[in-house]
C-alpha cells in the first residue's frame, strides 16, 4: 500500500526533512502498510460472506465508485488537473458496457476494456484542447461536458442506441459455471479483483518515470517543460488513462446496478467523485476505498438522521470532516503514522 | 428580423441577470481566488427571506434594504466561521467545504419553504416598456440595475483606499499584511459584498423564474459562464460576458432547431469553452505577465 | 544612542523545525546593523520572525513594545517596513498603486501625496513608470519600488532581505548609496540581511554573524571587516 509519508503529495520543508529520516519510519512504516493491506484483503474478501445480498451489492457499488474515485485521482491529484467532468467518462463506460450486452451480446467480461478503450481515446481527446485551460477555466469546460453528458444521452436521434430516457436493461451476468457463489457475490468479487489490478497498475503508473513526470507538471510545469517533459502529451495521456479508469467503473456500474439511464448521471455525480476524492485523500492512491465509502453510505445515514434536512445533514458531516481532516483520509492516516513511527 | 432583435434584447435581459451572478463570482474570487460554488444558493436563500419578510408586512423595498444587509452579514459570517479555520488547508478541501455549503442552504430553504414555486414581485411592474414589444419594464430595470452596480463597483476598485486594499489582500496576501492590510477583513468585505450582490440578483430574477429553492443553480453556472468569459479579473468583463452568455443562450435556444430547452445550457457552456481555448484567459481578463 | 530593538533568545522554525535557535542581537536607533551569513543560516528567518510573519518565541523589543506575539498589520503600524525577500512588489498594480498601498495604515491624504513625490525624488526612474504595471519592471526598479513603498510608511526601521538579490553590481551600487542617504538624512534606522558581506559591511555599523541558527560573532563592522580569520572562516573573501 502506498505510504503517505512517502510524499506522494507537494513536498513542504517539513516532508523534506521527514524523507531525510526516511530509513527507520519508513521500514516501519513499510511493514504497517504491508500489514494493513493483508487486514484489508482478508476484510475484503470476507465480506460477502458475513453480509446479506444488499450489503452484498452496496460493497460492490462502493468499489466501483473507488474504481472512479482512483481514475479522478490520477488527473487531479497527481496530475493537477482539476475535472468536474468524470461523470460524463462514467456515463460513457456504462452506456459502452449496456449497448454492447444489449445490443450485441457481448459476455460482460469483454464490455471492461472495451468501455476502458473508448473512455481512454474520448479522455485523451477531451484533453487535447483543455490542454490550453487552466484551474478554474478547465473546471468550467468540464462542468459543462458534465452537464450536457445527460442531455446528449436523451437526444432523439440517438434513441435508438441510447434507449433515451427510459434507458437500457441489463441482464445481471451469473458466476461462471462451477462456482458456487450467488450473482450478488460473484460481482462482487469480479469488482474486488478489477479494483486490485487497477490499483496495482495505478500505483506502479504513480512510482514509475511516467508517474514522476506526470508531479513534476502538477507541481512546476515551467521547470517539468525546462526538464524535456512533453506536456501536452502526458497531460493527455493522464485525462486518458484517467477516464479509462473511470469508464471500466461506468462499465462495471452498469453491469452491477442492472440499468443506465441518462438521469444517473448528472453533475451530482462528478461532485460525488470530487467529494469522494477529498475525502480520500487528494494524491493517495488508497484513499479511494474511504472515498467511496463516504460517497455511497454517507447519504443514505443523512437521510436516516432527518428526512426533510438530508441534505443539510450532509453537508454538515461533510464540513466536520474536512475540520477534522483537511487532508482527507490520506492526512489522518500520516498524523498517526507519523506518531506511531516516532 | 424582429424576431432576432426580440431574442437579442431578451437576451441582454437575461443576461443582466447573469451578469449581477457574474460580478458576486469575481467578488469573491477576487478575494480569494476561488470560484464559490454557493453563490447561487446565498443568493436563493437571500430572495427567500426578502420573500418571507414580505409575508410578515413590510414593503418591498423596505424587504430588499433588510436583506441586503442580512445577506451582507451573512456573507462575512460565512466567511468568518466556516472559511477562517481551513484557510490553510488545499483547495480541493475548500471545494468541498462550498459543496457542502449548497447542500445546506439548499436543504434548509427546501425544509423552511418547502419546494413549491412562489411567485415573487418587480418593483419595475411587467408592462412593455414604454408600451415597446421589445422589451418590458421589469427587464429594463435588470439591465439598469446591473449598470449601476457596474458603475458602483468600478468606482469603488479604483477609487478608494478599501478598494485598493482589497484589490492588494487578493493579489498578495503576504505583501499586503506587510503595509498593514488587514487581509482577513478584506476577505470578509469581499463575501459580504458577494453576497449582497448575490442577493440583488436573486430579488431580481425572482420575478421572472418564480421562487423555489432550485432557481438559482442553472443562473449560476451561466454567471460562472459569464465571469470565465469576461477573465475573472475584471467586474467589467464579468458584465460583459453575463450579457454575451444571455444573447447566445436565446439566440442558440431560438435559431438552432437541435436545441430544445435541454440542450441550451451545455451548447452555452461550451460555446465559452470554445472562446476560452482561444483565449485562456477571457475576453476582458489581463493577461498576467510572468518573469520566469 | 538609544536601542531601538533589542532581541533576545529568538527561536523561530518551519513547521516544526527551528532555524533559529536563540538568536541575540540588538540595533541602536539611528544605525544600520547587518546580519550575515550563508544560504540558510537563518537571516530571512529572523526578519519574518519579526514581522510576525513565522510563529516565534523569545524576546523582541522594539521601542518598549513585545513584537513576539503581535500580528503582523500590527507591527507593520509601529513603524517597522519590511522589504522582503523577492521584493513582493503587487505586479498587477502600477507603480502608482504600490506607493499608495505602502502608505495604507496612514491617514492624512495630503502627507501621503507629499511622500509619494519624495519618493519620486529619490527614485526617479519611478516616476517615468509611475502608471506602468509594477511587474513589466526590471529587477533593478521593482527594488528600488519594493524600497519606496516601505518608505511611505515613514518608518523607524527598516528590514531589508536580500536587497542586492539578483541584481548587477552597478544598479546595486546605486541602491546601496541610496540606502546610505536614506539613513543620513531621513534618519530610517535599518536591519539589513545580505549574502553580499563586503557591500553591507560598507554601509552597516554593526554586523551580525549567523551560522545554521545562531550569531557566531558580532561586533563593528570596521572590525569584522579587519579581522582576516573571521572574513576568511564565515565570509568566503
Amino acid at each position: 500500500m502506498a505510504l503517505p509519508v512517502e510524499s506522494t503529495l507537494s513536498p513542504t520543508a517539513g516532508d523534506a526533512v521527514a524523507a531525510a529520516e526516511m530509513p527507520r519510519s519508513v521500514r516501519r512504516g513499510g511493514s504497517i502498510a504491508t500489514i494493513s493491506g493483508i487486514g484489508f484483503l482478508v476484510i475484503a474478501v470476507a465480506i460477502p460472506l458475513l453480509f446479506k445480498n444488499f450489503l452484498v451489492f452496496q460493497f460492490t457499488q462502493m468499489l466501483v465508485y473507488a474504481i472512479a474515485i482512483l481514475g479522478l485521482n490520477l488527473l487531479t491529484g497527481f496530475n493537477g488537473q482539476f475535472s468536474l467532468g468524470h461523470s460524463a467518462f462514467y456515463a460513457l463506460g456504462a452506456y459502452t458496457a449496456a449497448i454492447l450486452m444489449d445490443q450485441y451480446s457481448v459476455s460482460y467480461i469483454w464490455t471492461l476494456p472495451a468501455a476502458g478503450i473508448v473512455c481512454f481515446v474520448a479522455g485523451f481527446l477531451f484533453g487535447l484542447p483543455a490542454l490550453r485551460l487552466e484551474g478554474v477555466y478547465l473546471a468550467l469546460a468540464t462542468f459543462a461536458l458534465a452537464v450536457a453528458t445527460p442531455q446528449i444521452l436523451k437526444l432523439s436521434p440517438l434513441e435508438h442506441w441510447t434507449g433515451g430516457v427510459q434507458g437500457i436493461v441489463i441482464i445481471k451476468p451469473d458466476a461462471p459455471p462451477g462456482v458456487p457463489l450467488n450473482q450478488d457475490q460473484w460481482l462482487y468479487y469480479f469488482t474486488l479483483a478489477v479494483g486490485l489490478v487497477l490499483y496495482v497498475a495505478a500505483r506502479n503508473l504513480v512510482k514509475s518515470r511516467s508517474g514522476r513526470a506526470l508531479m513534476a507538471i502538477r507541481d512546476n510545469p515551467i521547470a517539468a517543460r525546462s526538464m524535456g517533459v512533453n506536456l501536452a502529451l502526458y497531460k493527455s495521456l493522464a485525462f486518458g488513462t484517467s477516464a479509462l479508469y473511470t469508464g471500466i467503473a461506468g462499465a462495471l456500474g452498469a453491469i452491477v446496478v442492472q440499468f443506465v439511464a441518462p438521469d444517473s448521471f448528472t453533475i451530482v455525480l462528478s461532485i460525488a467523485f470530487l467529494v469522494g476524492l477529498v475525502v480520500g485523500g487528494v494524491g493517495w492512491l488508497p484513499g479511494a476505498i474511504f472515498g467511496g465509502a463516504f460517497v455511497l453510505f454517507v447519504p443514505n445515514i443523512a437521510e436516516g438522521v432527518s428526512k426533510g434536512l438530508s441534505g443539510a445533514v450532509y453537508g454538515v458531516i461533510l464540513i466536520l470532516l474536512i475540520y477534522l481532516m483537511p487532508t482527507g483520509a490520506a492526512g489522518l492516516v500520516r498524523a498517526v503514522l507519523s506518531r506511531v513511527s516516532r | 428580423m424582429e424576431l432576432f432583435w426580440q431574442q437579442v434584447l431578451a437576451g441582454i435581459a437575461t443576461g443582466a441577470i447573469y451578469a449581477c451572478m457574474a460580478l458576486a463570482v469575481v467578488m469573491i474570487y477576487q478575494a480569494i481566488d476561488h470560484l464559490n460554488f454557493a453563490q447561487g444558493e446565498m443568493a436563493m436563500f437571500s430572495t427567500f427571506i426578502a420573500f418571507q419578510l414580505m409575508l410578515w408586512g413590510i414593503p418591498y423595498w423596505g424587504a430588499f434594504l433588510i436583506t441586503l444587509v442580512v445577506s451582507f452579514i451573512g456573507g462575512v459570517l460565512i466567511d468568518r466561521v466556516i472559511f477562517r479555520p481551513i484557510h490553510d488547508a488545499p483547495i480541493l478541501s475548500h471545494v468541498v467545504v462550498f459543496i457542502a455549503l449548497l447542500a445546506i442552504l439548499n436543504s434548509s430553504a427546501g425544509f423552511i419553504w418547502d419546494f413549491t414555486v412562489k411567485s415573487f414581485p418587480s418593483p419595475f411592474g411587467s408592462a412593455p416598456l414604454f408600451g415597446s414589444s421589445l422589451i418590458s419594464a421589469h427587464q429594463a430595470g435588470m439591465i439598469g440595475v446591473t449598470l449601476l452596480l457596474l458603475v458602483f463597483l468600478f468606482v469603488f476598485f479604483r477609487y478608494t483606499r478599501v478598494g485598493l486594499s482589497m484589490r492588494a489582500a487578493a493579489a498578495n496576501p503576504a505583501s499586503a499584511r506587510l503595509v498593514g492590510v488587514r487581509v482577513g477583513w478584506m476577505v470578509a468585505l469581499g463575501w459580504g459584498m458577494a453576497a449582497a450582490i448575490g442577493a440583488i440578483a436573486g430579488i431580481l430574477i425572482a420575478p421572472v423564474v418564480f421562487l423555489e429553492p432550485n432557481m438559482m443553480i442553472s443562473i449560476l453556472l451561466y454567471g460562472f459562464a459569464g465571469a470565465v468569459l469576461g477573465g475573472l479579473t475584471s467586474p467589467a468583463g464579468a458584465v460583459l460576458g453575463g450579457f454575451m452568455v444571455g444573447v447566445v443562450e436565446n439566440l442558440a435556444g431560438t435559431f438552432i432547431p437541435v436545441i430544445g430547452g435541454e440542450l441550451k445550457l451545455p451548447i452555452a457552456l461550451m460555446l465559452i469553452v470554445a472562446v476560452l481555448v482561444f483565449k485562456p484567459s477571457g475576453l476582458m481578463g489581463r493577461t498576467v505577465v510572468q518573469r520566469v | 544612542m538609544t536601542t531601538l530593538l533589542d532581541v533576545r533568545g529568538l527561536v523561530a522554525g518551519y513547521g516544526g523545525i527551528p532555524a533559529l535557535h536563540g538568536v541575540d542581537f540588538s540595533l541602536e536607533e539611528g544605525g544600520v546593523t547587518t546580519l550575515l551569513g550563508a544560504n540558510g543560516a537563518g537571516k530571512t528567518t529572523t526578519l519574518r520572525a519579526l514581522c510576525g510573519m513565522i510563529r516565534a518565541r523569545g524576546e523582541a523589543n522594539f521601542a518598549g513594545k513585545r513584537l513576539i506575539g503581535m500580528q503582523t498589520e500590527d507591527i507593520v503600524r509601529l513603524g517597522i517596513a519590511h522589504v522582503p525577500e523577492g521584493r513582493g512588489t503587487f505586479t498587477r498594480m502600477s507603480v502608482e498603486e504600490n506607493l499608495q498601498l505602502g502608505a495604507m495604515s496612514r491617514r492624512n491624504g495630503a502627507d501621503i501625496k507629499q511622500d509619494i513625490e519624495r519618493v519620486y525624488e529619490h527614485f526617479p526612474r519611478l516616476r517615468q513608470r509611475r502608471m506602468q504595471q509594477a511587474g513589466t519592471l526590471s529587477g533593478g526598479e521593482q527594488q528600488m519600488l519594493a524600497i519606496g513603498r516601505a518608505l511611505m510608511l515613514r518608518p523607524r526601521l527598516m528590514l531589508l532581505d536580500e536587497p542586492s538579490f539578483g541584481l548587477a553590481p552597478l544598479v546595486v551600487r546605486e541602491m546601496f548609496d541610496i540606502l546610505a542617504g536614506l539613513n543620513r538624512n531621513e534618519k530610517v534606522s535599518m536591519l539589513l540581511v545580505e549574502q553580499n558581506a563586503s557591500l553591507a559591511l560598507s554601509l552597516a555599523d554593526t554586523a551580525y554573524l549567523l551560522e545554521t541558527g545562531r550569531i557566531v560573532t558580532s561586533g563593528p563592522s570596521a572590525q569584522i571587516r579587519e579581522d582576516e580569520g573571521v572574513r576568511r572562516s564565515y565570509l568566503g573573501y
